[in-house]
């Protein structure tokens, strides 16, 4: 049934139509309302047996979505920015404890200075944690992710938690006509829970039990290679997906207008639109450009990136994280993935904070590459000239 | 060789009694099953556990399995009839000139 | 079938493992065992030489309240709640200190958890280090006795009021030389719906610097000197309360661990001694303590 609704409702809705049987969170801007529609759903008995909590602390929260799904629950949680890193100890080790809990992020940038507008570094800050990441471009794609992302992290090939990043504001509060999902659909596509290991009296099993070194880093390599396992297992999914509800999200990436493109932009989360759009009024004039779209951050899908770029001579990516101190993450990423090929990368760094990325923006970036105006090294655009006052 | 084999997310079932810990302690604990009146205090203070209750006959005791006993003297302190005595393993009856 | 060892790795003498074996046998091995990081966990949970016989969960230092409440959300969601105690056993750092913001969490949920704290009164497990358990005068890696210092200063946390405090319907004090009182409390405990505290006094061979003979000595004369009263609560009234026939002075209770020895020679040693035997005499008051 197709709404117009805000897409904090639309990850609520798909949630519940995912039958979790834990829900622990709290409140944090701007993921604040997906939590509060799943508490009014829970008082209003629209959950079914679902049990709702609401934590301490991001930390309590994330804690009890672990020992749930411990105890064999289907569990999810969501949180933003300062909760998220918060939560991250509790992170890590859940996904080492191989347990497939889901969440989503409502993208926010990191303090200090305290910034409750958007950009992903919160997310991409625990990028090395073990979860699952992938970003969505509209409330569209964070609704029919949400049932796909427990059936990945569940299957007994997969078994690592799952993060549904979604931009915060720029999507979680926008009105947008969103395809709502019925329960029957999600019941057909994904099956109840059925855990591998769980705390059961009559099969008591230790879990979380330290690991000397004889085996710490077999634990650690086989997190690796059970994240090579989800790529090929997500693939499947977004077909079975697309077979069910007709929407075709594509694969881990998807190449937009990219095989003859001398200049493809790299994009990830909401700027996706907007780059899109960006392209198609180029290619109205003629220009060679193309979009490359990154849904699945971890596992990274070199292989697929490689693939879509190897025609591309110069490609911009647009970042909207750093890490301080070396290259911004999704380039440097991106970079490991084209080695050895003779591409220009162009890490343009924007929006962070909120700050506004407009289409101009985007359009002069890619003509001054498509002119040789600009080197293909780090730089700042919607930045303003500023000077650092050290009294 | 043969591949090691990891339970997922290091989870374990239960096999410890396979880690003998009698050789910990320079002592061992011994019950004279005459003196002892089978009150269970041993048991009940034994934090390994190494103690536990047979019956003979109509002769209840307590016993202790010297694979896991370390030797802490716990038991000793406890037994109300001084039924119990810790000596030392012979590998450290050794003279000191 | 055992439900906790033998083959686990704590110290010949160690206190703890009385208190964690009788609580399970008490509740016929009906428990999901949480642990939060410590001695428990480390002499317990290596890999491949598990020593638990009821499931058991270890996640972090810090989050042992948090994860019973979501294991127990989970067993009341998914019907299950009759299958088995959700019992927490945490270390005093991990409950005093590092810990007390997802213990509170819990409590004020009132998630129906019997949460054992086994307080040995410091860090044991990294040699040692104080924690908010730890009483003043005690001499820890971090609170070392020096020229100008004379061990911890400051009191002990009272965590049995704090529990209390939340309103949960049940808190008490034990101690490993009670055995039989400790594991009275935990059944009584698992009567009540609700998040239930008890913390259980036991002896860390290693920082208190007592042999395994002295263990149930020592922390016998814990309580008879009113250091650490055995108390009672139901729905935040103290219903019980061991009592002392003849008091001993803390000294007794003292002078027998290395932990307190500079007390009796250091300059500033009188007055930790005049405070310690305060806080007793308090106790004493407070929960009348002296039949």
């Amino acid at each position: 049934m197709r709404k117009v609704v805000r897409g904090f409702y639309a990850i609520a809705e798909a949630v519940r139509l995912s039958k979790p049987n834990v829900i622990a969170a709290y409140p944090i801007t701007p993921q604040t309302e997906i939590v509060e529609n799943l508490a009014e759903m829970y008082a209003n008995g629209e959950l079914g047996d679902a049990e709702y909590v609401t934590a301490e602390s991001e930390f309590g929260a994330a804690s009890m979505v672990l020992g749930a799904s411990a105890a064999g629950a289907r569990a999810f949680t969501a949180t933003s920015s300062q909760g998220l890193l918060l939560m991250s100890e509790v992170l890590y080790n859940a996904a080492g404890m191989r347990l497939p809990i889901v969440l989503v992020i409502a993208n926010r940038s990191v303090s200090a200075p305290l910034s409750i507008w958007n950009d992903i570094q919160d997310s991409i800050s625990i990028r090395d944690a073990g979860i699952i990441q992938l970003y969505v471009e509209s409330n569209q794609e964070a609704h029919d992710m949400i049932p796909l992302a427990f059936k990945v992290a569940e299957n007994r090939d997969v078994l690592l938690p799952f993060m549904v990043c979604v931009d915060g504001f720029k999507l979680t509060h926008a009105y947008e006509p969103v395809d709502l999902l019925d329960q029957e659909t999600v019941d057909k596509f994904l099956p109840p829970y059925n855990p591998v290991v769980k705390l059961d009296v009559n099969n008591p099993v230790a879990m979380g039990c330290y690991a000397p070194p004889p085996y710490y880093m077999e634990f650690r390599v086989a997190m690796e290679y059970a994240m090579e396992r989800a790529s090929k297992v997500m693939l499947q999914e977004f077909k079975k997906w697309y077979k069910l509800t007709g929407r075709d999200w594509g694969g881990h990436v998807v190449a937009e207008n990219c095989e003859d493109a001398e200049v493809v932009v790299v994009a990830m989360g909401s700027v996706v639109p907007l780059v899109r759009e960006v392209i198609s009024r180029m290619r109205q004039d003629g220009k060679r450009v193309g979009m490359l779209k990154i849904r699945t951050y971890r596992p990274f899908p070199s292989r697929e990136i490689r693939k879509a770029l190897k025609n591309a001579g110069k490609i911009i990516v647009i970042e909207r994280a750093l890490s301080i101190g070396a290259e911004p993450p999704v380039t440097a990423d991106v970079k490991s993935a084209l080695f050895g090929l003779n591409s220009e990368v162009y890490p343009v760094v924007t929006g962070l904070g909120g700050r506004d990325i407009p289409r101009e923006l985007v359009e002069r970036i890619i003509e001054d590459v498509m002119k040789g105006k600009i080197k293909p090294e780090k730089r700042y655009e919607g930045l303003n000239e500023f000077e650092e006052v050290i009294p | 060789m043969a591949k090691m084999k990891l339970y997922i997310g290091a989870s374990s079932p239960a096999m410890s009694s396979e880690m003998k810990t009698g050789d910990w302690g320079t002592e061992l604990a011994y019950i004279d099953k005459e003196k002892c009146i089978a009150c269970g205090q041993c048991i009940t203070f034994c934090p390994e556990p190494a103690t536990s209750m047979v019956e003979e006959g109509d002769k209840k005791y307590a016993v202790v399995d010297h694979d896991y006993c370390k030797g802490c003297w716990i038991c000793f302190t406890v037994c109300p009839v001084d039924a119990i005595e810790m000596k030392t393993k012979e590998i450290y009856k050794v003279e000191v000139c | 079938m055992n439900y906790f060892g033998p083959g686990h790795g704590a110290c010949p003498g160690c206190g703890f493992p009385i208190a964690i074996r009788g609580a399970i046998e008490v509740l016929d091995g009906k428990v999901i065992a949480v642990n939060s990081t410590g001695c428990l966990e480390i002499v317990s949970s290596m890999y491949g030489r598990n020593t638990w016989g009821v499931p058991y969960i270890h996640s972090l230092f810090e989050n042992a309240g948090a994860v019973a409440a979501g294991i127990e959300t989970a067993l009341r969601a998914m019907k299950r709640n009759n299958e088995a105690h959700v019992v927490v056993f945490a270390g005093d750092g991990a409950t005093f200190d590092i810990g007390i913001g997802t213990l509170s969490g819990m409590m004020d949920r009132d998630h129906n958890v019997i949460y054992i704290c086994y307080d040995n009164e410091a860090y044991q497990n990294t040699g040692n280090q104080q924690s908010m358990a730890t009483p003043p005068g005690a001499n820890t890696t971090t609170t070392p006795v020096g020229k100008l210092k004379p061990g911890k200063t400051g009191r002990k946390k009272d965590m049995v009021e704090i529990a209390v405090a939340h309103g949960v319907p049940y808190a008490a004090s034990a101690s490993i030389a009670y055995p039989k009182d400790f594991q009275r409390k935990v059944k009584r405990a698992a009567e009540f719906e609700g998040s239930k505290y008890i913390q259980v006094h036991a002896p860390c061979v290693t920082g208190w610097g007592i042999d395994g003979k002295l263990t149930v000595e020592v922390s016998k004369l814990a309580v008879e000197t009113g250091l650490y009263p055995l108390v009672e609560y139901e729905y935040g009234k103290l219903v019980k309360v061991k009592k002392l026939k003849q008091r001993k002075p803390v000294e007794e209770y003292l002078k027998i661990q290395r932990r307190f020895r500079h007390l009796f020679k250091h300059e500033m040693g009188k007055e930790i001694l005049e405070q310690l035997q305060k806080i007793a005499d308090e106790n004493a008051e407070k929960y009348g303590l002296d039949a």
